[in-house]
Formats: C-alpha cells, sequence, structure tokens
C-alpha cells in the first residue's frame, strides 16, 4: 500500500487493519510518533490527516490511504514551526516522550484558528497528556507562538 | 539512533587503567561515588576503536575540532539530569556549553551507583563532577604551560581556551587536548575549585540539551530502538503474582501474519525482585501483528495464593489493624498517660490506595545475546542492575552485559526495577535473534510493581489551651522489601525514615508504631515512596487539630514545630535513615522547615486560610514535608460547588538548597504537583481476585491540561548544598488539596482518591 507521509510516498506491505502508528514506528522506522495507550486516549501519537489531528494508534492504513499524513519529523523543515520555537523558548518538556503528540494537536489548533481563546485550547489540548505535568508550560507556549510567526515555518 | 543518546563507548574505554586508578583516587573521595571502583576493564572496552578524542578522565574527552564530550553516567528521564550535570563539569573546566557533547554513560561500576532514584544525582554528584571539571581544566592548563614553556600558574583557562596573559598566546581547548591527556592527572587536594561568583552555567538556568531533538522527534526512547532482523514480543503475563502458565493453546495466534514464534516464559517466583512474570511472549515481525495474536492466545493459569486478594478489603482490613496496638517503633515520654489525662482527644484514620507508575512510555528492552555476550538497549534508571540480573539469568558474567540507557519517557521509579530488561534478554537468547520487548499500557498499569496501599490512624491527646500534650501514629503497608525477601509484614527502617517517623514535632509524649500488612502484590518505589502516605496522614492530622482548635493551621504548626533546631529521629533500633546522606551536611533542620511554612502561607489568602465549615465555597489548604534532604510547602486553593470539586490555584515553596539548574528545579516541582494531584484526584489501582482491575486511561485517568490550575513555584536556600530536587515536591500536594476541600466545604476526605467522594469539574 501506497502512504503519502511528509510530502513522501512511501510503500509499505502490512495487513489493511494495521494501525498507521505501527506503520510508521516499524515498518518506516519513523519513531517521533510515539506509543503511549493504543486506545485512542493520550494523544502521544497525535498525527495530521489532511491537517487535521487523528490518532495514528487507531487509524488503519486502509483508512489513510491517499492522504495527506503529517508527523511531527514533518511539522517543519528545519525545526522552526512557531511552535517548536515556543516550545524551545519556554523550555516545555521534561522526558520529552508526549511532546511529539502534544505539538501535533497545538499545531492543528493554531492552523485552524491562529488565535485560541483559553477555553480553545482546553479543548484542543485535553486528549495529550502528559505525565511529567508540562501542562502549564505547553499553555504558556502555544499563547506565545504567536509571534514566532514571522520567522517561523511550517508544513502543514 | 540519534548519536548522543547511546553510549560511545570510546570515550570511556580510551581511559588508561592507571589514569584511571588516579582518577579514582580523586572521585571515591568524599563518599560520593559510593562503590569500590574496580580496577578490571570490562570486556567490551577492550573492542573499542579509535575516535580520535583525547580523554582526560572518566567523564570528560576533547575532540581536536573543540567539541568537549562529557558523559553523563545517570539515566534521563524528564528531569533534566543530561543536562544538569554535564553543564557542572562544563562549568568547572571552562568549557562553553554550546561546544558540549552528552555522552550517555554505559552501565558501568567505575561510575559508582547508576540507580537514577532517590532524588540523588545532583546532591550525590555535584561535587565529584566539579572534582572532573576541574581536573580537566587543570590538565589542560599544565598543557599550555608545557607548549609555552612558561610556569602553570601563569596559564589560565577560560571560555574553551588557555591563555598566557603575560605573552598574549592562547590555545583553545581542541589544540591543547592531547598534550593535556599526557598529563599528570592533578592530584584532588591541589585542585582550585571555581568560586560561585564566577560561574557561568551553575545556578543559572541552562537550555535542557535534548530539547531541540524532541521537539523534532529525533529521540530514541526505549520504545524506540530498531535493530537489523529484530523480532517484536509482546507478552501476555500471569494475572496474579505467583500464578504461572498452566496450559495454552496457541493455534489460533500462529495463524495471524506476521507472527514467527510463540514462547511460553518462566515465571512465578516469589519473592519477585526483578524476575520476568510467567507469561507467553508472542514474537513477529511488527508490533500490531504481536498484539493482535495475543488477543488469540488461550492460557489456563495456575492456581496462585494470591487469588484471594481484593484491594479494597484489604484496605479496609489495614484500617483496623491501625486502631489497634502495634509495634512500637519510637517513643518519646508516656503517650497513654498523656491520652489518659487529655481535656480533649481526637482521633483518624487514613488512606491510600495502591498506585500505578504510568509514566507515559511503557517498559520496552531490546536484546542481542552472542556466545558470552548480551547487549542491551533500554529505558532504565539502573543500568548497573541490568547487568547484574540479565547476567544471572542468562549465565553470564555482569560485564558481558553491555547495557546501553535511552531516554525513558518518564520514570518515576518503575524503571528502576528491570524486569522487562530480563524478559528481552530470555527471548533475545531463545530466538538467537535481536527481540524488541514492547509493554503496552495495559501490561504497564496491570503489571506495575505497585505504590503500597496504606492505612494510618493518629490519636492526640490536648489540654486545656489545645496544645497538643501527646500524638500516637500508626501506619501499615505491604513493604517494598517483600519485593525482594518473603514474609516481611512491617515497614523497614528505611520507609519509617520517610516522612513518618522524623515528623519533627515537638510533643512531649509521642509515639510512633507499625501494624503488620501482607505482601499480595509486586510493590515498587514511587516518586517519594512512603512520603506519600506519610504526609498525607501527618499533614492531613495536624491540620484537623488546628481547625478543631479554631486555629489558622499555619499559625498552629509552627507551633507543633517548635523551636529551631536539628531534629534527629533515631532512637534505639530506628535509626533515622536520612536519605543515606551525612548529618552534619544535611540534618533535619525544623528552622529552614519553618521558613518554607510561613513562605507557603504567604501564598495563600492569609484572612481566609483559618476558615471552615462552610456548605461550599472557596477554601485554602497548605502542607509542608521535608523529603530527599529538601523542604518543600504547598498552598492550594480550590472550589466545592454542589459536591463537585476544582483546584483553582496551586503554589509550591521549596527550599532544595542550591538549584544547580534552577529551570529545571522549578519544572520538577511543576510537574511533582502534576503528579501529585493525580494521585490526589483519582489515583486507584484496584485489584479483585489477585488481578488488577484497571488497564489504561480510561480508568486509570491522569490529570489533563484542562484540569491543570494555575501555578506558581518558589525556590529558597539556595546557600544550603543542593539537596534532592524529583521527589520532594510531591508529598504535601494531596494534604494541601484536602485541607483546602475542608476549608472550603467542612468535608474532611481521609480516604483518597478525592474522586470517590466528590465529583471533579
Ligand atoms: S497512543 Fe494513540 S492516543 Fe495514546
Ligand atoms: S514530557 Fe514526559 S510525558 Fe510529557
Amino acid at each position: 500500500m501506497e502512504l503519502t507521509i511528509n510530502g513522501k510516498v512511501h510503500q509499505v506491505d502490512l495487513d489493511d487493519d494495521t494501525p498507521l502508528l505501527w506503520a510508521l514506528r516499524d515498518e518506516l522506522k519513523m519513531t517521533g510518533t510515539k506509543f503511549g495507550c493504543g486506545a485512542g486516549l493520550c494523544g502521544a501519537c497525535t498525527i495530521h490527516i489532511n491537517g487535521n489531528p487523528a490518532r495514528a494508534c487507531l487509524t488503519p492504513i486502509a483508512a489513510a490511504k491517499g492522504a495527506r499524513i503529517t508527523t511531527i519529523e514533518g511539522l517543519s523543515d528545519a525545526g522552526d514551526h512557531p511552535l517548536q520555537q515556543a516550545w524551545v523558548k519556554h523550555n516545555v518538556p521534561q522526558c520529552g516522550y508526549c511532546q511529539s503528540g502534544q505539538l501535533m494537536s497545538a499545531a492543528a489548533l493554531l492552523a485552524a484558528n491562529p488565535q485560541p481563546s483559553e477555553k480553545e485550547i482546553d479543548s484542543a489540548m485535553s486528549g495529550n497528556i502528559c505525565r511529567c505535568g508540562t501542562y502549564p508550560r505547553i499553555k504558556a507556549a502555544i499563547k506565545d507562538a504567536v509571534q514566532f510567526y514571522e520567522g517561523g515555518n511550517s508544513n502543514d | 539512533m540519534t548519536d548522543h543518546t547511546l553510549q560511545d563507548e570510546n570515550t570511556i574505554s580510551l581511559v588508561s587503567r592507571r589514569r584511571f586508578l588516579k582518577l579514582a583516587g580523586i572521585s571515591s573521595s568524599g563518599l560520593v561515588l559510593g562503590a569500590t571502583l574496580p580496577n578490571i576493564q570490562p570486556a567490551w572496552a577492550d573492542t573499542a576503536t579509535e575516535s580520535g578524542n583525547a580523554t582526560l578522565n572518566l567523564f570528560v574527552s576533547i575532540a581536536p575540532d573543540n567539541t568537549v564530550s562529557i558523559v553523563c553516567h545517570r539515566s534521563e528521564m524528564g528531569q533534566g539530569i543530561r543536562t544538569g550535570l554535564p553543564a557542572v563539569v562544563a562549568d568547572e573546566m571552562e568549557a562553553d556549553w554550546n561546544l558540549v557533547k552528552v555522552i550517555q554513560g554505559l552501565g558501568d561500576k567505575r561510575y559508582g551507583s547508576q540507580n537514577t532514584d532517590g532524588s540523588r544525582s545532583v546532591r550525590q554528584f555535584y561535587d565529584t563532577m566539579r572534582t572532573m571539571g576541574a581536573s580537566a581544566r587543570t590538565m589542560l592548563e599544565q598543557a599550555a604551560a608545557q607548549l609555552w614553556s612558561v610556569p602553570v600558574e601563569e596559564c589560565k583557562a577560560g571560555n574553551h581556551r588557555v591563555l598566557h596573559t603575560a605573552s598574549k598566546r592562547s590555545a583553545s581547548f581542541g589544540e591543547l587536548a592531547e598534550l593535556a591527556a599526557t598529563q599528570k592527572v592533578p592530584a584532588e587536594e591541589t585542585l582550585v575549585l571555581k568560586s560561585a561568583k564566577n560561574f557561568n552555567y551553575i545556578g543559572k538556568p541552562v537550555a535542557t540539551y535534548d530539547t531541540p531533538d524532541i521537539v523534532t522527534g529525533n529521540t530514541t526512547f526505549g520504545q524506540d530502538v530498531i535493530l537489523d532482523n529484530m523480532l517484536i514480543a509482546s507478552i501476555e503475563r500471569a494475572p496474579v503474582l505467583g500464578s504461572k502458565v498452566a496450559s495454552l493453546d496457541d493455534s489460533e495466534a500462529r495463524k495471524v501474519s506476521g507472527v514467527v514464534a510463540i514462547e511460553p516464559m518462566d515465571g512465578g517466583i516469589e519473592p519477585p525482585l526483578f524476575h520476568p512474570l510467567s507469561g507467553v511472549a508472542v514474537l513477529a515481525t511488527n508490533t500490531w501483528a504481536a498484539l493482535k495474536a495475543r488477543k488469540a492466545l488461550k492460557i489456563q493459569w495456575s492456581e496462585s495464593a494470591h487469588a484471594t486478594h481484593n484491594s479494597d478489603a484489604y484496605l479496609e482490613t489495614l484500617k483496623k489493624r491501625v486502631q489497634q496496638p502495634g509495634k512500637v517503633l519510637t517513643q518519646h515520654g508516656d503517650v497513654n498517660n498523656a491520652l489518659a489525662n487529655a481535656k480533649d482527644q481526637h482521633s483518624a484514620v487514613y488512606s491510600v490506595p495502591y498506585l500505578a507508575h504510568a509514566a507515559m512510555e511503557p517498559p520496552s528492552a531490546t536484546a542481542e545475546v552472542k556466545e558470552n555476550h548480551c547487549e542491551i538497549w533500554s529505558c532504565v534508571q539502573d543500568p548497573q542492575s541490568v547487568q547484574q540480573h540479565v547476567s544471572q539469568a542468562l549465565g553470564l558474567e555482569a560485564d558481558q552485559v553491555k547495557v546501553n540507557v535511552t531516554l525513558l519517557g518518564g520514570g518515576f521509579g518503575r524503571k528502576s526495577q528491570i524486569d522487562f530488561a530480563v524478559e528481552a534478554a530470555v527471548l533475545a537468547r531463545k530466538l538467537k535473534r535481536p527481540v524488541k520487548v514492547v509493554w503496552s499500557r495495559e501490561d504497564d498499569i496491570r503489571h506495575d510493581y505497585y505504590h503500597a496501599a496504606a492505612a494510618s490512624y493518629f490519636e492526640a491527646a490536648m489540654d486545656d489551651d489545645g496544645q497538643v500534650t501527646g500524638w500516637r501514629q500508626r501506619t501499615a503497608f505491604p513493604s517494598i522489601t517483600g519485593t525482594f525477601k518473603n514474609g516481611v509484614k512491617h515497614p523497614n527502617n528505611g520507609e519509617m525514615s520517610l516522612g513518618f517517623a522524623d515528623a519533627p514535632f515537638d510533643i512531649a509524649n509521642r509515639q510512633c508504631e507499625t501494624a503488620p500488612a501482607e505482601y499480595e502484590a509486586r510493590i515498587g518505589w514511587l516518586r517519594s515512596v512512603a512520603n506519600i502516605q506519610n504526609a498525607f496522614g501527618i499533614c492531613s492530622f495536624a491540620d484537623e487539630l488546628a481547625r478543631l482548635n479554631n486555629r489558622r493551621p499555619d499559625e498552629f504548626l509552627l507551633e507543633l514545630i517548635g523551636e529551631d533546631r536539628q531534629f534527629n529521629p533515631s532512637q534505639g533500633k530506628f535509626k533515622y535513615a536520612n536519605h543515606g546522606a551525612n548529618w552534619k551536611k544535611f540534618p533535619l533542620d525544623t528552622g529552614r522547615l519553618k521558613q518554607v511554612l510561613k513562605a507557603t502561607a504567604e501564598k495563600a489568602d492569609l484572612s481566609k486560610l483559618g476558615d471552615h465549615a462552610r456548605k461550599s465555597g472557596e477554601g485554602w489548604g497548605i502542607a509542608v514535608h521535608r523529603s530527599f534532604l529538601s523542604y518543600v510547602g504547598i498552598a492550594t486553593k480550590v472550589r466545592v460547588e454542589e459536591g463537585k470539586v476544582r483546584i483553582l490555584e496551586m503554589h509550591c515553596v521549596a527550599d532544595v538548597g542550591l538549584a544547580v539548574n534552577p529551570d529545571r528545579v522549578e519544572a520538577q516541582m511543576e510537574g511533582a504537583m502534576v503528579f501529585g494531584i493525580s494521585l490526589a484526584l483519582m489515583g486507584e489501582i484496584r485489584m479483585e481476585n489477585g488481578a488488577v482491575v484497571n488497564s489504561n486511561f480510561h480508568d486509570y485517568p491522569l490529570l489533563r491540561l484542562q484540569q491543570c490550575p494555575n501555578m506558581s513555584v518558589t525556590l529558597m536556600g539556595q546557600e544550603h548544598p543542593p539537596a534532592g530536587v524529583g521527589e520532594p515536591g510531591v508529598p504535601p500536594v494531596a494534604p494541601s488539596i484536602t485541607n483546602a476541600i475542608f476549608s472550603a466545604c467542612g468535608e474532611r476526605i481521609r480516604d483518597l482518591p478525592i474522586n470517590k467522594h466528590m465529583q471533579l469539574v
């Protein structure tokens, strides 16, 4: 099966029901997308499908066929998406394991709604757990990301 | 893999044995390295190839291109240690942090303890790292002196160069590296450490080394390791401790495409230690196939004595037991007499259920076994423990097991218990192929080493003025010792030193006791360990007494603590562990505790702090606790309306001594508050018929962003030596919340979690 990921076409030879998460991680060796729960409960596996946030652990590859898939590796070419810059500025990550998913959820939010309210941030980020407790900094970084839009690049 | 997450083995293997032994003299002083340093090179180090780096000591090497490589020998799990300790070395050696490459240390006894637990990486290795940095700096200065034929006193390192002012000559560290590596290693007593005012990085918020890789997904965690020809293993484990595979029908599972092998795993051993549990491993070419096939296994499990274990009933039993006379641990005055003659008495029973770690990254380990050699890649907190237990399981010597430590997607103590690495090694040997064992979230929640379910009882005697004249405290919980030894029923000396026997109250008649608790499920270390239940009981009960006496809790607590003094709780057989630290350097100082208490109370609205017994509304609660040699206070504001609770604000005041990287200390306190809120509001693992009922984040929920209150962190006590950071923020969180709830609505919550009593908003 053909999958279009971060602008490149990849071939995967897996059962149709295989979640995209395992196609990415095992087959394509793209491990930036993380496995946290396998059940749509934690957001660690968040990617974009046609620009919308999706949980790779619940998306069978058959459903992603022909779609435009973006992962953390493709969020920006040089690691300078406004959110990536804001994350660095606020030193958001602790262990970092949830952060790919946090960034992908936040990026989808800002792409659709560049000036989100507190409530909108809450609801867009409510599906992403951070066991290390970086929530206060995630919130601050999202609010601050706006200022990096001039210099930042985004692929989505 | 990113090059800096795994060990470049050249770095330490290039240390000549002779030079190393000299250095060992430096690094083993002052108890910092703890372990006796062995004088044998591990087998794998002999295979080292040329790296072009000049090695100055066990931790520092320099490349001709000026890159300074610094080994971080402790595991990174989000606490920022790969930044914190190497930055200390860089500062002391005058290296430019931007030219530093952090090398993750392999499991190797020469580093001393690598068990990244007990909030001790900085407090135990700060001095060592300074020594390593100063030693490297001195060798670079000696090299420059030799190069220019000038006295070494005239050569000064600074900004990644050595400078000879008189002749205006200078050379970069890279240029001097090779010559520096040939210098005599300076004796420790000749080293001059930098004075604090000249620090470049220590005490400053240095940006986290791994952040740029984290935000681009360019990281290698244990779950991310990929080797050629590797199989993925997913293991169905015995649901009850001690039970084993009795029969297996794997015919359906074998039909799943991608499945290569199905292997029963031996286990069911007690004490459980870090042995794999009994189970059936499905090995497949991808994770999905392994997970799918595993669901098709038909397994019968053997009977286990633990199948009668029900956590609800168990906790009820413990709550009854703590109300009966127990085993006396420490005794001052005559508490029975004080109670008999009291004007007023008050008693209360508290409980905390089993808790799971639920680190964001479920455990994972990858192993490759060749003749007389095993290599492991894993997210472990203790690589030397992996060497020990994997070598035992495979019949090898410890130094035939090479352990690469990946990044850890959280640890919180779970990854000090390295059963998953042993599983990978056993399977890799059987399959004669590299194997990655992938734990699912369900595996993680159901086969954890749990935080002990605990009950505690308190009773106090008060005189006419509301002064506390007697205080008895008694606790029961399954000890971690039971993980290593059968038949243990009482908490150990160390657990009683975690904020229980060391409650620093100035009460004439006080008694500390324990009651028995059977070991029914694997018990392990969870961030701040027994401090969780100990602080919950003590800080709650003190608050109850304050409010009974219509006193503001902070003022009441200040009186309970009494004069500024060193409070040593050791008595008779009870030896206060003090987190393994030297008492002179880290006494339990009630003055520091009181300073933190006062600052914490000021974060609350003092005019409202004493309020209580309304039906609903807003309320403040505070709690302070010393653990891991640090003093932390939490002030919490909640709103309770129509039986629903919301945490509005939380403030942390922490005296952790010198904050080597204040930004990461603040981050740890923020994380500790979130961790503490999760366990207080919704943390509960339940077991029925010996098996864990919970399975994933829907029934073991964690705090989410929209539930997270506004927070602040205030640091104090910078003049003291660096103390623990990762854990001490957790214990006071739960009681500060329940104290605030009482203040808001008059309801006293004594059994965690809070969501059993009220809804969360
Ligand atoms: S791994 Fe997909 S939501 Fe948790
Ligand atoms: S940074 Fe560790 S889980 Fe979020």
